[in-house]
């Protein structure tokens, strides 16, 4: 176990390193100036002289890099320059939108998905096989945004329930939070659903047609106890690693979700920071977002090898 | 002795025949193949098809609802929906089509120099792809179609690599499981060269995964394609393409909601045909999965 | 013990009266939905057009415009101009505090504009460069000396540059001051997430409170103008700036909304490259200022308005709106001519010119290029549209690697601001790289003359020339179109595009 750990860890350092220089790498490289961007509609060259010193624009890249690695390593992951605020402030003011919208939409992932994919395998092949698969297939297949584009049309616009975007902090008003949620937390949390749903179904099947479920029904066991008690607990684990992974896909989701909802998330940070040319949000952002992907992944791995007694051999 | 169960074919049929035929008799993947093929149909034939040239602009006809004269509707500059949907196909197709060839000429070759060359060269690249797939891969194709500017092209290059570590950890594991079977052994032994064996031996069983993979992302390179434009990547107008129509037809979803609904279908359509074939092609080339 | 009792019901009972007294102020929180997400709230630093409706209810400067355009006092009680146009004195008016407690004085005004001038990245800079240093003539009166007569400057002060904020709170805070602004408006800081909400509220020494009836405003970002207006309707907005033209006629059915709109000091144009670079030469639309009025005379402005901005914009063919006083009538806006168009292109031997136009990806820049593009088409101009995305456009246009851009400025109170910068030699904003001498000689003369007919004298003779010259083809200037509750009353139209908060109150 502890040779399999340290071999893990031991991956960890050069694969950050890597993502570092990956996004850092790219942020630079985007073609206009950020000092420009940043210095508003008057362009004041004074204003732009000032940003570019404080960028070290006039630096070569590979020494930019190193300051702002030299930060990181101290914990400073430098300053949004359009908001003059510590980017570590600003992931620690969006992350909890973020997750609390992954969260929710997880959860509905999960109402969706395993039911579904639980009746899938078990009605294999007939009509409540094929439902199940074109749930799947839907959440797979339709674009995020536009679907979010036609909620609020549906739900906000034209039946006035929901609000249309916005947020607020649950602490202030829960209702009010949980309506703001439910239309992006549902949207996101569409496409997680079939990808969850497609591997509980295969999970079951597995498991159904084993040996081991089969001595359960052998003994005489009742078909709903075999499937709840034995079956579905095989399969969750593989489920379990999966929800660890799909951290990217939430994401990604959410940069679009946010997008639409105006929900002032991670999503939205990155998307508006790339655009504003505001570098050092993205390299935190992303740094951020793939050191936690990449914890995740071993927590899931080390989980994994735990429950499974056939991998510690 | 026994009489074995025969298989219905004939022994001499090829695994690719035997795959095909257990996938004609997948019903929605066959729906599936037919979506696809329509699509391309009518992406090849547009110009015959389309009622209207769909950059043909019509200032007394803004935005007028579904009719005889305009199925679809007009946009918010006068121009057909249906023609530039017919010819949207085009960008989206080419889109789902090209990003996945990047990603598959990219990532099959380094994928097989990881897998079957291992250690130095394994550990680098392996260290590089899970640096790319821990950077969400959203966030990467949007920076890097903003690093190359805003078209189709850069949009599909963009997706292309984002794309590509997907195939190498692929290809790299199909590599790492078929290395140690006893007839690449043995063809080791005979003294064949490396590259004969990669290529002879090991490719040829690469490739069943890898064609589900790449139909399945094709469907997620049509959306990804959609996501871009619909953020300003992408694209552009006055050229057709349903993500770009999508990014115009927010701001009239209320006043023009056919300008919203036909492109997001015809996404939909084209997506879940290609998820619909690809999972027919999983069942297909994999029993143990049907 | 008695008396307590007495004392206690006593004070209930005047509590109780003035609970009662003030219930009909409940509620009286303005939600204001927002275009984008302003930058920093330093007045010395920042740097965006929506910052400033921050402003509005957050810092009262020395100066203010009407609807007119007109300077009024504000913070100033008065000014008065030297005979040389080189000192302006202003009184300051007494009673005015900041939201810290600290009394506006001279001394104040005077730390403010050297705040403004030396601050490290202050955006003021250039708007005060004539400015030499702020005299206390007594503690209630500065004087700003200027190294040259200056026009414009009142305008400047009516805007960023005349922000007064507290200098204690300033000293202390730094750079960091933009977190938390102490400032003399109407409204004071109470909180900001980025992104998401800036909260105000009422000031209860606020000068003019008479005018204030908010007790707490919230400004809102949201980017998408079809989720804020449906945030609108759906009544978690009061108020919207920025309604997009297409959604006006649906609203204006709905009795419980208003919609309030006046034509902005800013302007939607075309940059046309005739000096920034050497593709100013090799393009003919760069070279040849015929090629350019072919352009300019095939293109239908009416047209472009009613499909681009479905009518709500006025048509203009100058830096200054039709109704401006600064408007040059011996230039009116040429009506579409396309034989004349083609005409010119044949005496100027390009026939059929190609001209490569750079559109930010913005909806209205992509929707007038397209429109341009099929318009000029009839005159024999083969437009390419070049998307690109808006930080890179400005990159490219400054480096002079464009041909034709699609550009718009969101304008200035005083004329000087929407033409001294992109007409005179090598100045920032100068992206056509236009250059001539005379210009030069008239902008200068339009910035020093005090007399309104002096200077619209010059801005006439400017007028002549550049816009035969034509380094920025202008096509129209948007109407500011902002929607609210009908329970609302008593917004001021104002073609600066900001909300003020005084007057406004719920019914």
């Amino acid at each position: 176990m502890s040779s399999f750990l340290t071999r893990r860890l031991a991956t960890i350092v050069p694969t950050l390193l890597f993502v570092t220089m990956l996004i850092f790498g790219l942020q630079q490289l985007l073609p206009g100036d950020p000092a420009v961007v940043l210095a508003g509609e008057d362009r004041d060259p004074n204003v732009v002289a000032y940003l570019q010193q404080k960028l070290h624009l006039d630096q070569p890249l590979p020494i930019r890099y190193l300051y702002w690695l030299g930060g990181v390593l101290r914990g400073d992951l430098g300053e949004s320059l359009r908001m003059q605020k510590p980017v570590t402030a600003l992931i620690a003011e969006k992350l909890p939108v973020t997750l609390e919208l992954a969260a929710i939409a997880i959860v509905i992932a999960l109402v969706i998905g395993i039911p579904a994919g639980i009746v899938s395998a078990i009605a294999k092949g007939t009509a409540w096989d094929y439902a199940a698969n074109a749930v799947a297939l839907w959440g797979l297949s339709t674009p995020n945004f536009w679907l979010g584009i036609m909620m609020i049309l549906l739900f906000s616009v034209s039946l006035g329930w929901l609000p249309a975007s916005g947020y607020v902090s649950p602490f202030e008003d829960w209702r009010g939070n949980l309506a703001a949620m439910i239309m992006p937390a549902f949207v996101l949390g569409n496409a997680i659903a079939a990808v969850l749903m497609r591997h509980t179904r295969s999970a079951m099947l597995q498991v159904l047609s084993s040996d081991y479920v089969r001595t359960a029904r052998a003994k005489g066991l009742d078909e709903r106890v075999v499937v709840l008690k034995h079956a579905l607990r095989n399969a969750m684990t593989p489920i379990i690693t999966l929800g660890a992974l799909e951290l990217g896909t939430l994401l990604s989701g959410a940069v679009l979700t946010e997008q639409v909802f105006t929900i002032p998330g991670f999503g939205k940070l990155i998307v508006d920071a790339v655009f504003n040319r505001d570098y050092a949000v993205v390299q935190g952002v992303v740094l951020f977002t793939a050191t936690a992907y990449i914890a995740l992944n071993l927590l899931a791995d080390i989980a994994y090898f735990l429950v499974n007694p056939r991998l510690r051999g | 002795m026994a009489t074995l169960a025969l298989e219905v074919l004939p022994r001499e049929a090829s695994p690719g025949r035997r795959a095909f035929v257990r996938l004609s008799r997948r019903r929605a993947a066959m729906a599936g193949l037919v979506v696809v093929v329509f699509f391309v149909a009518l992406a090849l034939l547009a110009p015959f098809v389309a009622p209207y040239d769909p950059l043909q602009t019509s200032w007394s006809a803004i935005r007028k609802a579904p009719s005889a004269a305009h199925w679809f509707g007009t946009d918010e500059i006068g121009r057909d929906v249906l023609s530039r949907v017919i010819y949207g196909a085009r960008a989206s197709l080419l889109a789902g089509l090209v990003s996945v060839c990047i990603a598959l000429s990219f990532g099959v070759p380094i994928g097989l120099l990881a897998g079957y060359a291992g250690r130095w060269s394994d550990a680098l690249i392996s260290r590089m792809t899970d640096a790319m797939l821990a950077t969400p891969f959203l966030i990467l194709a949007i920076a890097l179609a903003a690093f190359l500017g805003p078209s189709l092209t850069n949009a599909m290059i963009a997706i292309g690599i984002s794309a590509t570590p997907i195939f190498i950890r692929l290809t790299r594991a199909q590599v790492l499981s078929v290395k140690v079977e006893d007839y690449v052994e043995a063809a080791r032994a005979v003294g064949n060269s490396h590259l004969r064996i990669a290529v002879r031996h090991i490719l040829p069983n690469v490739v069943p995964p890898l064609i589900v993979q790449a139909t399945l992302a094709i469907a997620a390179a049509v959306i990804a394609e959609a996501s871009l434009s619909f953020l300003g990547l992408g694209q552009q107008p006055p050229a057709p393409s349903w993500g770009s129509m999508l990014n115009t037809a927010k701001n009239y979803v209320e006043n023009a909601p056919w300008m919203a609904v036909w492109p997001g279908v015809s996404i939909f359509l084209l997506v879940l045909s290609f998820n619909l074939l690809g999972d027919g092609l999983r069942d297909a080339l994999d029993p143990r999965h049907a | 013990m008695t008396i307590t009792r007495l004392t206690r019901g006593f004070g209930a009972a005047l509590g109780l009266a003035a609970v009662l007294a003030s219930a009909p102020m409940q509620a009286q929180t303005l939600r204001f939905g927002l275009a984008e997400d302003p930058d920093v709230l330093d007045p010395t630093l920042a740097r965006t057009f929506v910052g400033r409706i921050v402003f509005a209810a957050l810092c009262d400067k020395l100066f203010d415009i009407d609807e007119k355009l007109a300077i009024v006092p504000q913070l100033a009680q008065s000014y008065a101009w030297s005979p040389d146009g080189k000192a302006l004195t202003i009184k300051v008016r007494p009673g005015v505090t900041f939201h810290d407690g600290e009394k506006l004085d001279a001394a104040a005004v005077k730390f403010n504009i050297e705040r403004h001038k030396t601050m490290a990245g202050s955006n003021r800079r250039g708007e005060l460069a004539l400015v030499t240093g702020v005299d206390v003539v007594d503690p209630m009166t500065a004087r700003l000396n200027l190294s040259a007569p200056f026009s414009p400057l009142l305008a400047q002060l009516a805007d960023r540059a005349g922000m007064m904020v507290s200098p204690k709170a300033a000293q202390a805070a730094g750079d960091k001051f933009g977190a938390n602004p102490v400032c003399s408006g109407p409204f004071k800081f109470v909180e900001r997430v980025a992104q998401d909400k800036i909260v105000l509220e009422r000031y209860p020494g606020y000068w003019n409170k008479s005018q204030i009836f908010l007790e707490k405003v919230i400004y809102l970002p949201i980017v998408d103008a079809t989720v804020r207006l449906a945030n609108l309707k759906s009544g978690q907005l009061d108020f919207i700036e920025r309604m997009a033209p297409s959604d006006v006629a649906a609203l204006k059915t709905d009795s419980r909304f208003k919609i309030s709109k006046i034509t902005e000091i800013g302007y939607q144009g075309i940059t046309m490259n005739v000096g920034k670079s050497e593709l100013a030469k090799t393009n003919p639309i760069g070279r040849d200022p015929r090629v350019r009025e072919a352009f300019e005379l095939a293109l239908d402005r009416d047209g472009i308005v009613q499909v681009v901005m479905e009518g709500e914009a006025t048509v203009g063919n100058q830096w200054v709106a039709p109704d401006n006083p600064y408007y040059a009538k011996n230039v009116p806006i040429p009506k579409r001519d396309v034989a004349r168009a083609k005409a010119l292109l044949a005496e100027a031997g390009v026939p059929n010119p190609t001209v490569t136009l750079m559109t930010p990806t913005t909806s209205d820049a992509q929707k007038i290029a397209q429109v341009v593009q099929a318009m000029v088409k009839d005159a024999g101009f083969d437009v390419k549209i070049q998307s690109t995305e808006f930080a890179t456009s400005l990159d490219l246009a400054d480096k002079g690697q464009y041909e034709a851009y699609v550009l718009a400025w969101s304008g200035r109170a005083d004329p000087d601001g929407n033409v001294y910068s992109f007409d005179a030699c090598k100045q920032p904003l100068n992206y056509a790289g236009y250059c001539k001498q005379e210009i030069d000689d008239l902008l200068n003369k339009s910035r020093t003359a005090g007399d309104l007919a002096e200077r619209k004298k010059a801005y006439d003779q400017i007028a002549a020339v550049v816009l035969k010259d034509r380094p920025i083809v202008y096509l129209f200037h948007r109407h500011w179109l902002w929607a609210y509750t009908a329970k609302l009353s008593g917004l001021r139209t104002i073609p600066d595009g900001l909300v003020r908060v005084q007057g406004l109150k719920f019914n």
